[in-house]
């Protein structure tokens, strides 16, 4: 039984010398050569009223201790606000930094190496900031 | 092999190998040579913006740390609103408002190049200190109300 398994398992390898141009050509773009230029401009878009928001919010509550911060933060305009501020910077960032990697780290591995940490590490910033959002946004003291 | 040359690991490093004037292999300078260039004004400014984008990006973590302090209670919070106080913490306050305002306009002036706009000599230049002149006068502009609006309150 195992046996024939193994020899069924073979017959399906097939090896065919084609190059991976060959392959793909003729079968048009993948569509997603333009996706991280269009999603670096699109959440810089998004920032731009979402930063001179904050800035104005911030301003307007200078010297603020936490239980008025606490009550700012959680009206729902303002948690939805602060939300798409933290998931538009924290993936705007990685962008960014991905192309900044990409310029200066010339050798492949550490490049790549370096991308995937900036990624992870703009996933976890922005995850713990919005845990923290939603957290200050359902707190049951106010 | 010019002096203290590493060996090549790229076939695109051939084409930087030259003679110089006394006929040693040397290795040629790479564009733009910011040594012995004139700095162009939106030279500058490109490099400004992704400068900012990474002080920025250093600047996130206040923004996770405070963020997170503020859901933690307040005894959490009167610790990074200490920090951000304490001189280190208003000189990194300066530096991301800096950057945040330049980072901001300089995006603007970037997409409305993207949208095939201002990409005249004359404007390119003009537009760019003006990104330069906005962002100075906008982090004053803050500073001074921040200023005004904590004076007032104590």
């Amino acid at each position: 039984m195992a046996a024939s398994m193994n020899t069924k398992a073979k017959a399906e390898q097939v090896t065919v010398m084609r190059s991976q141009l060959g392959r793909v050509r003729g079968l048009g773009a993948a569509r997603a050569g333009s996706h991280h230029w269009k999603a670096e401009r699109l959440t810089a878009i998004a920032l731009v009223p979402l930063t001179v928001w904050f800035v104005i919010a911030v301003l307007s509550h200078l010297g603020a201790d936490q239980p008025a911060i606490a009550r700012w933060a959680a009206t729902p305009w303002n948690a939805a606000l602060l939300l798409a501020l933290v998931a538009m910077t924290f993936h705007h960032m990685h962008l960014g930094l991905q192309v900044v990697w990409e310029d200066y780290i010339h050798v492949s591995k550490r490049r790549e190496a370096a991308i995937l940490a900036t990624r992870g590490a703009c996933l976890l910033l922005g995850l713990m900031a919005a845990v923290a959002v939603l957290k200050l946004a359902t707190a049951s003291h106010i | 092999m010019p002096e203290n040359a590493k060996p090549m690991n790229d076939i695109r490093d051939a084409q930087l190998v030259a003679r110089g004037t006394d006929g040693r292999l040397v290795r040629r300078p790479v564009s733009p040579h910011i040594g012995i260039y004139r700095w162009p004004i939106t030279m500058v400014a490109s490099i400004l913006n992704r400068a900012t984008g990474i002080a920025l990006s250093a600047g996130s973590l206040l923004l996770a740390w405070w963020l997170v302090a503020a859901s933690a209670g307040p005894q959490d919070f009167a610790i990074v609103q200490g920090f951000i106080a304490s001189p280190l913490g208003l000189l990194m306050l300066l530096g991301w408002t800096a950057s945040l305002f330049y980072h901001l306009y300089g995006g603007i002036r970037h997409l409305v190049w993207d949208a095939g706009h201002g990409l005249a000599k004359a404007s390119l230049n003009s537009v760019t200190w003006a990104v330069i002149a906005l962002s100075l006068v906008s982090t004053a502009g803050v500073w001074v109300a921040g200023y005004m609006l904590t004076a007032g309150a104590q």
